[in-house]
């Protein structure tokens, strides 16, 4: 548990960066610094690890005043990434993510074991990877590479300072929801900066809005959407509102899981007779061992030759699961023209289906009631 | 150039003697222009030190100025000041350490003021110590470009090396300067060609090194 008591930062020109800032992190939560650049937000992040000192003010780790501690003592017991990762060129992959285990005296062996598992964590394969260096990977591959060095030594708490700003949008996206997978996992109290309201919205269990080194608003996503505190707060997060709350929401809460489905190998005449008398425009098919397979809509059918479905299914439809948020699903069906979204396990067994309707209905419901679920 | 070649012939370990005088010098003077030279350019970059950085390398740019016969007979001067031996080796290797100084004092400074703040950054929020994120960080990203300055350094003073014959230094300047003396084309070109040979020779090995302790990853690149 992070507490910051009267947090204040002044810097010697005289500029204030952080005014008397108080609140609670609880264990395990990830918590959200968000605001337009020079709110503080960096600055009260690198407070917590005395990157920068505090004017005056306390703040705990744990019960315990984090002046009291040694510094590089503290910040080897705190994960830490940041936006230009920062990885070292001239060690690998392995020894970069060994950094604090180094510093800390473990083993060989011991941060060996502890660099694949961490290289597995954010799925990458140990053997393929832990020998490079970072300049033979990808962005995205540096940015994960970054957040299993933050997680080497096993800290209980995490800073990250826009971890994912660095790359582009589409696998941004993806981290975001890799990342959320392992916290699932991992349960670390987290501070993560950013300026972006859509990934506040996303990754934040809490969100501490701030403004001119002031705190605004401290709360869950959805209470900064339906509840703002004030003016700011309600400018901050736009009068799109409603659709950013699709951020808050995910495919299982939506989807539907009752539905039809056909077996590629029924008739699709037969298909036809019932698709048309039931009014469905689209079904799912299946193959024997209930995995799924492709979709067929109504139009493939008419006028079709007899056959089994399989003649006339349209293969390798896009898919979403269950965890994922629900705007990237409906970018998801906007952009690959679907009506219907196959919601797919990692088996690809069909889990329910997404549907236009279904996602109105819960954005309505969602502003009806203050995102309260 | 016959003379030459004949006179190598009949006196092999003459030339032997001037060649591993003139390298005993050298390596004297490089190793501990080396140790100055890191030391004081790892100093600079330290924070808060901008000014004394710009004086030291300002300073050291002026003295690479000072012609080296004149910079020879001004430490003749100091040192028989001082009562110190005031021909031969020392001043000699003192002149090629204050020569060799700047090449590498540079390429320290501009290397490790060149490593990316964020490796740097992400090495203090980890929990490294001051030493800690020079010695893993800062000099390995360095190792090129010093070594460069090394090579450079070593080069050059190769050639100042030969004028120190004019002060009483043993190596490859004796003869040239006798044969310059009594008109001996042949002791002229004998010293002369083992200068430029030695100088490509060192060159190359010390461009060996420079790739042998090259960190992996700062070779290898997408």
């Amino acid at each position: 548990m992070i507490k910051l008591e009267k947090v204040t930062k002044v810097y010697a020109d005289g500029t204030k960066a952080v005014n008397e800032m108080s609140f609670e992190v609880n264990q395990g939560e990830l918590c959200v610094f968000l605001g337009p650049s020079g709110c503080g937000k960096t600055t009260t992040m690198k407070m917590i690890n005395r990157l920068i000192p505090i004017t005056s003010g306390k703040i705990y780790i744990d019960g315990v005043d984090n002046t009291r501690m040694n510094d590089s003592e503290l910040r080897r017991n705190i994960g830490y990434a940041i936006q230009e990762i920062g990885l070292f060129t001239h060690m690998t992959v392995g020894q970069n993510i060994e950094t604090v285990p180094v510093l800390k005296g473990w083993s060989k062996s011991r941060r060996r074991e502890r660099a694949e598992e961490l290289l597995e964590l954010v799925r990458m394969k140990p053997s393929e990877f832990i020998d490079k260096y970072p300049n033979e990977l990808s962005g995205g591959q540096r940015q994960r590479v970054g957040v299993a060095r933050a997680l080497g030594a096993d800290p209980p708490i995490l800073l990250m300072d826009e971890p994912f700003g660095a790359i582009d949008p589409i696998n941004r996206v993806e981290l975001q929801s890799e990342f959320l997978k392992i916290q699932q996992k991992i349960r670390k109290t987290i501070i993560f900066v950013t300026h972006d309201i859509y990934e506040a919205i996303k990754m934040g269990d809490r969100i501490a809005l701030m403004k001119d080194g002031e705190l605004v608003q401290y709360d869950t996503p959805a209470n900064l959407l339906y509840r703002p505190k004030d003016a700011f707060v309600e400018g901050f997060v736009g009068a799109d509102r409603a659709l950013k709350g699709l951020q808050l929401l995910r495919v299982k809460e939506v989807m539907t899981a009752t539905y039809a489905a056909v077996n590629m190998k029924d008739n699709a005449a037969v298909v036809r007779e019932r698709m048309e008398k039931e009014g469905i425009d689209w079904m799912p098919v299946m193959d024997n061992n209930g995995r799924f397979m492709g979709g067929i809509s109504i139009s493939s059918l008419i006028g079709g030759r007899a056959g089994t479905v399989k003649d006339v299914l349209s293969p390798s439809e896009a898919t979403s699961d269950v965890n994922a948020v629900l705007n990237e699903a409906l970018s998801l069906m906007l952009s690959s023209g679907l009506k219907t979204l196959p919601i797919v396990d990692e088996n690809n067994r069909l889990e329910g289906i997404l549907t236009f309707d279904a996602i109105q209905e819960a954005l309505h419901e969602a502003v009806k009631t203050g995102g309260t679920k | 150039m016959l003379e030459a070649w004949e006179f190598i012939l009949r006196r092999p370990e003459l030339l032997a003697e001037w060649v591993l005088a003139h390298l005993w010098i050298i390596f004297v003077a490089i190793i501990i222009a080396v140790i100055l030279g890191i030391v004081l350019g790892v100093f600079i970059t330290g924070k808060g030190r901008e000014q004394i950085a710009d004086s030291v390398l300002y300073l050291a740019e002026i003295v690479m100025t000072i012609p080296s016969l004149a910079l020879f007979g001004l430490l003749m001067l100091l040192l028989s000041g001082v009562g110190l031996k005031a021909i031969g080796f020392l001043p000699a290797v003192i002149a090629l350490i204050v020569y060799g100084q700047l090449p590498i004092l540079r390429n320290t400074y501009t290397a490790i003021r060149a490593v990316d703040p964020a490796m740097v950054e992400a090495g203090r929020g980890m929990g490294m110590t001051e030493s800690q994120i020079l010695f893993r960080i800062e000099l390995p990203l360095a190792v090129p470009v010093i070594m460069a300055g090394i090579r450079n350094s070593i080069v050059l003073l190769i050639g100042i090396a030969t004028i120190a014959a004019m002060i009483g230094a043993e190596g490859l300047g004796v003869p040239i300067f006798r044969g310059l003396r009594n008109a001996r084309m042949d002791l002229i070109l004998i010293g002369g060609i083992s200068v430029s040979i030695l100088a490509l020779l060192v060159d190359g090995l010390v461009a060996l090194v420079e790739r042998r302790i090259t960190p992996k990853g700062l070779r290898v690149s997408r």
